[in-house]
């Protein structure tokens, strides 16, 4: 019989996961930027019912380090009580979110009380008072207990919001006897929010204002330990507001004393709390003063505090470089040169250190390591980003080519002197080593490239096969070099199932060391049902480089590995099962039905404009700057692991100051290399009369009568929707017209080899990014010049950048390979069609990726009722009748078609 | 008379097995169920075992006695599907009420009966409050996760229904069951409060019993155990515990980590392993009870019984097995 049990009255919420606030808790965050009322943003999506980009504010927040999420929906122009209903339910459905407590945030309990019946765990109410009498409050109270939330108090009461401590001290312990006894509320359910107030306002009884929040809160604390004590941080600051360099001081001094004096949680913005340490030594001393009223009479603290603010917003966008650390030890110079990403003085820096310590090696292994610790851990957190990393990167790797010719002679003169048999352990043992490749077939790296970037800075030896790498090779050099993990990443789909064949290869060649899967084709699914099954040491599909480094850091720890491989295989057994499970789900339809229900176009009425002329054209070395008027930039900050819509992303409360950076450096690269001619844009487009011989079947009309074959829609729509196919967008019966495109972005290799040379992969993959953004701002440019002049059915198109971005234009691009024509192999008609690969030098793959990897193909479908759609999951009947139609094998058409086949 | 709350601190109770196994060996059909009061009912109603209360309570009656001969000191009602949302899939909404009290009726006389026979040994009666057939944290929309096909209103009120009838027809207990959502069990929780504060008489005890529907150790709304505990401590609950969708085998590790946080007493009533092939249990009595036994020796458990396939064999050799054992000590909860 065992011990019998204590049970902790502790404050118990949950999510899809509990959260238990324990006294060594220290301070809950929880996330503030789902609130209409204090994010422009969050509310800008909600108006807009864009409920789904909403979620990405949720997903941040929780990212960010939210431990409990606010949702507030009180807005003028909001139905809240729906607008609360529809967030919260679609919240449920995202496990990553859902996981974490909910608090509901409104003044108004009808919208509370809604928000309430939608969640299964137990949340947080924000807030309940005294404001409108007892009776009220009780019956409130009483609500919120028969939904088992916790509820936060405001201290207000009948004759107004308690600004002193003794008044908010008061109304608390009235609120907590109600509650307690009349109610019969648990103590540890109470929540406090004895108000903050702005300080620093000018008005000399707001002065006091923080000192009674945190008075207030270290005798509530005594008197009723059990309850909590929260606040809305942000309020603080207010007469700051649009400095935030000085409010995030205010807020950090401010947290400090009220943590200390018992506060338990507040709402802020997880993002962007400074470490107090941080924060300057005479900014800090102001704010301190400001929030504890010291040397305050007549505004003299507040004062000093405005005119510092004053100085630090004058700066506006002229950053004044503070040089200060320069005067910190060699040690400290080092770690904030990797933090801060500056490359000026690591030469130097990197130099003085090597004359301190007695090896070269112990420079690695002591600060710059160090320094890199902190950059990591910095980035776990969510505290650093991507290209702040990249930049770290650039200067660990710079320190490192410093140390790198004394390493080596110091090696040299170890074998010289070195004993016959000495064994020397210290060059056999390095850091860990990892290999990563594109698998074959596959040209894209850019992921891959960063991926590698972080890695390394987490202290792993990278080797880095390139693209369009054999198994062969792979699995040679990962023997070779003793590697510890191997990494493959694909951006195609073939390139799954070339995934597939390594990890069979591994187990065949009794391999053991983990596989590391990535690249924006994969999926955990994918690796889950077709990966892992094959490999038993471990296959780990990793969603992006931040997850690469406590993934490789668990694989490579002897006592965490066994059971981390155990749990991802549980994991993905489990999602086998579902998928199989699933599978029977879909319904499909017969393809010959299918072939029935196509889109219906009012083709009587619909005269097909003549290209203005026939066959193809080549256009070689356009002008890269008006290309670059083009650019969509959402993706090239996707690349970085940058989500947001553009512009907008610019001036994001979280990520717009390294979104706006990144922006700055990438426009001036692009200057650079447009200026300096370092790329060649080279395109071919044609057109050609074509005939529908089938319902999934064209005849394009060149030299040789060339065949088309498209698959379509199999899934069961709803009454009056068609089963798509690209097909139904031409002409059943009249001649009809059909477009190709293909363009590229040359020149890159001697470019990228020189970063490479210089050790700048910040820059490097700038460019990378850039030239594929130039690709596909290319292929829009031509796009235009399509409608508008050489096929011109759109003569008189009148449209900016942002409605090309948003599709707005009649007529589509689809590339073989994607969504609406998902058979990469129909890719050799469209280059036979533009003249092969002579036209523009791109080459194709055996898996049928394009080279160079910033280049883009596609059709041109000209009917204003064409539009982009997916093929989705077909079923073998489509497939049996494809192959016919292509004479392929059913072999080799499921092998092509494999990713959609039911 | 000492209460529920008395005895189970001197002994693991012991709570019925299968309702439907028992009425499936009666290979019913559709005129047994109609009977005479439903015999030109427009929807057939094979399967309907709640409709079973009305037309043959003595059928039901009997259940409950095999049950309580073979050791069950808690019975379940035969209201699994007893609200006017389950119904609605025979048309039968409106006999909502109506169910409930014959339900309850049934499984009140089998008891007192019981009772009455060995006064020692009380029998209580539990109205089984079911998950419903929808769900509202789920969409049933794979296209639209924010859809509901039900509200919480709607389902409070369903089952305000249900705790009236079963209340009225006399039950001892209120058995919020087989929570596979922990929203539809809140909404359960939230009705129970409202109908007894707007009766004016006091609450009955609430067991809670959850499900677990796979080795994740998670509920199907995506629940761990622990935040499903912690989202319906507020019902102040006699028990909370575990039920159906696992075998005993299944189960231990869950009920293990339950006993370790519940502060109320725990309940486990497992399915008779896992169906095979054919979709049939076929877990042994002395098997199933093999398994309860350890947990009863580790004091993980107050109430022990059986889900989907147990039988008054299982329940005989649970009883006999559990006796032995001391029931789990109440956890002492800290004030501060």
């Amino acid at each position: 019989m065992k011990e019998t049990t204590h049970i902790k009255p502790y404050l118990r919420l949950s999510g899809l996961e509990p959260l238990i606030v324990r006294p060594e808790t220290n301070f809950v965050n929880v996330g503030e930027r789902t609130n209409v009322t204090g994010s422009k943003k969050f509310a800008r999506l909600i108006r807009e019912s864009l409920y789904e980009e909403a979620l990405s504010v949720a997903r941040q927040q929780v990212e960010n380090g939210a431990q409990v999420l606010d949702i507030n929906m009180d807005d003028a122009l909001l139905e809240g009580v729906t607008a609360m209903t529809t967030f919260i339910n679609l919240l449920q459905a995202e496990p990553d979110i859902a996981k974490i407590p909910i608090m509901i945030d409104s003044s108004k309990f009808e919208i509370i009380e809604a928000g309430l019946k939608c969640v299964q765990g137990k949340c947080i109410v924000n807030s309940i008072s005294m404001k409108e009498g007892e009776a009220a409050f009780i019956k409130q109270a009483y609500i919120c207990k028969s939904y088992g939330a916790a509820v936060i108090v405001m201290a207000f009461d009948e004759i107004g919001q308690a600004d002193t401590k003794i008044r908010k001290v008061e109304i608390c312990k009235r609120a907590y006897k109600i509650l307690t006894e009349t109610v019969g509320f648990a103590p540890q359910d109470i929540i406090f929010d004895p108000n903050i107030f702005a300080i620093a306002t000018g008005i000399e009884e707001h002065n006091n204002y923080a000192v009674d929040f945190i008075e207030a809160t270290r005798e509530i604390k005594q008197l009723m330990p059990l309850a909590k004590v929260s606040g809305g941080v942000s309020n603080v600051s207010f007469s700051f507001r649009g400095n935030d360099h000085v409010r995030e001081a205010i807020h950090s001094v401010f947290l400090y004393h009220a943590i200390k004096a018992g506060m338990d949680m507040g709402i802020v913005n997880a993002g962007q709390l400074v470490i107090l340490d941080d924060i300057e030594p005479t900014l800090k001393q102001l704010c301190e003063n400001v929030i504890l009223n010291i040397n305050n009479d007549d505004n003299g603290a507040t004062e000093k505090l405005i005119q510092f603010a004053e100085t630090v917003k004058a700066k506006g966008k002229e950053i004044i470089k503070d040089e200060s650390w320069r005067k910190e030890a060699v040690q400290k110079r080092i770690a904030h040169a990797l933090i801060h990403g500056i490359t000026e003085y690591i030469d130097a820096d990197t130099e003085e250190a090597r004359l301190q310590y007695p090896k070269p090696l112990d420079v690695i292994e002591g600060p710059l390591m160090d320094g890199m610790n902190i950059v990591g851990d910095l980035f776990g957190e969510g505290k650093m980003f991507l290209p702040q990393v990249v930049k770290s990167a650039r200067v660990m790797k710079k320190a490192v080519a410093v140390l790198t010719p004394f390493i080596e002679q110091e090696k040299a003169d170890r074998r010289n002197d070195k004993t016959a048999n000495s064994n020397n352990q210290q060059d056999a043992l390095g850091p860990a080593k990892i290999l990563l490749a594109t698998v074959k077939g596959d040209v894209h790296d850019i992921g891959k490239n960063i991926v590698g970037v972080v890695l390394g800075c987490n202290g792993y030896e990278i080797i880095d096969l390139g693209v369009m790498v054999s198994a062969d090779k792979i699995l040679t050099e990962a023997q070779k070099h003793q590697v510890s993990i191997i990494g493959l990443s694909g951006l195609i789909t073939p390139s799954l199932d070339e995934m597939v064949h390594i990890a069979k290869e591994m187990t065949r060649l009794n391999m053991n060391i983990p596989l590391l899967i990535g690249g924006a084709t994969t999926s955990r699914m994918h690796t889950a049902v077709k990966i892992a099954p094959e490999y038993e040491h471990g296959v780990v599909h990793v969603l992006d480089a931040s997850r690469s480094v406590t993934v490789a850091g668990t694989l490579l720890n002897k006592e965490q590995q066994p059971e981390f491989v155990k749990e991802i295989k549980k994991e993905y057994d489990q999602l086998k099962l579902d998928f199989g499970n699933k599978k029977s789900a879909k319904q499909l339809i017969a393809i010959h039905e299918a072939q029935q229900n196509i889109a219906s176009i009012d083709w009587d009425n619909y005269i097909p404009v003549p290209p203005s002329f026939m066959g193809t054209k080549i256009i070689d070395d356009y002008n890269l700057a008006e290309i670059a008027e083009y650019i969509d930039w959402q993706p090239f900050f996707i690349a970085w692991e940058m989500h947001g819509k553009f512009p907008q992303i610019l001036s994001d409360d979280i990520i717009g100051v390294e979104a706006t950076k990144l922006y700055e450096d990438a426009k001036i690269l692009l200057q650079q290399l447009i200026n300096e001619k370092w790329l060649t844009a080279k395109g071919v487009v044609g057109y050609w009369e074509t005939k529908k011989i089938a319902p999934d079947s064209l005849v394009v009309k060149s030299e040789k009568n060339i065949q088309l074959e498209f698959l379509r829609q199999q899934i069961k729509k709803a009454a009056g929707q068609p089963n798509l196919s690209l097909a139904d967008f031409i002409n059943p019966t009249h001649t009809d017209y059909i477009g190709a495109f293909s363009v590229t972005i040359q020149g890159i290799e001697k470019h990228i080899k020189r970063f490479e040379e210089n050790l700048d992969d910040y820059n490097k993959i700038i460019l990378q990014a850039l030239a594929d953004r130039l690709a596909e701002a290319f292929a829009e440019l031509l796009h235009k010049k399509t409608r508008t002049e050489y096929w011109g059915y759109s003569k008189d198109e009148t449209l900016n950048t942002d409605a090309l971005i948003e599709e707005k234009y009649q007529g589509i691009r689809p590339a073989p390979g994607y969504p609406a024509c998902p058979d990469h192999t129909e890719k050799y008609k469209l280059f036979e069609l533009l003249g092969g690969e002579n036209a523009t030098g791109i080459t194709l793959t055996e898996s049928l990726a394009m080279y160079p990897a910033s280049s883009v193909c596609g059709w041109y479908f000209a009917h204003p009722e064409s539009k982009y759609f997916g093929v989705g999951k077909i079923n073998k009947d489509q497939v049996e009748d494809y192959a016919k139609r292509k004479g392929m094998t059913i072999v080799e058409a499921t092998k092509w078609l494999r990713p959609i086949i039911e | 008379m000492s209460t529920i709350k008395d005895i189970l601190k001197e002994r693991i109770l012991i709570i019925d097995g299968a309702m439907g196994t028992m009425i499936q060996q009666h290979k019913l059909e559709e005129e047994d169920y109609r009977g005479d009061r439903f015999k030109d009912w427009h929807k057939d109603v094979k399967g309907n075992n709640d409709l079973l209360s009305l037309t043959q309570p003595q059928l039901i009656t009997a259940i409950h006695k095999q049950y309580l001969d073979a050791g069950a000191d808690i019975i379940e009602t035969n209201t699994f599907s007893s609200t006017s949302i389950a119904q609605a899939d025979y048309d039968m909404q409106s006999l909502a009420y109506e169910l409930n009290v014959a339900a309850a009726t049934c499984a009140r006389k089998a008891a007192n009966e019981s009772t009455a026979a060995n006064p020692t040994k009380p029998r209580f009666v539990a109205g089984a409050i079911g998950p419903l057939n929808k769900t509202l944290s789920l969409s049933p929309d794979v296209n639209n996760p924010g859809f509901r096909a039900v509200t919480f209103d709607e389902v409070a009120q369903a089952y305000t229904e249900q705790i009236n009838g079963l209340v009225d027809g006399g039950v001892d207990l209120l058995l919020i069951e087989t929570i596979f959502d922990t929203l539809n069990a809140k909404a359960a929780i939230y009705a129970v409060k409202n109908y007894f504060k707007e009766k004016g008489i006091p609450e009955l005890p609430v067991m809670i019993s959850g499900t677990i529907t796979d080795a994740s150790g998670r509920t199907l709304s995506g629940q761990t155990l622990e935040a499903f505990y912690i989202s319906v401590m507020h019902a102040n609950p006699l028990s909370i515990g575990l039920n159906c969708a696992l075998g005993a085998k299944e189960m231990r590790p869950h009920i293990e980590e339950l006993s370790s946080l519940a502060s109320c007493f725990t309940s486990a009533y497992p399915n008779a392993g896992l169906p095979n092939a054919f979709g049939e249990y076929d877990e042994q009595p002395h098997e199933t009870a093999h398994i309860i036994e350890e947990w009863a020796k580790e004091g993980f458990v107050n109430i022990v019984g059986g889900c989907c396939g147990t039988t008054p064999d299982h329940i005989k050799h649970i009883a006999e097995e559990v006796k032995k054992f001391k029931p789990r000590a109440l956890p002492i909860v800290d004030v501060i």
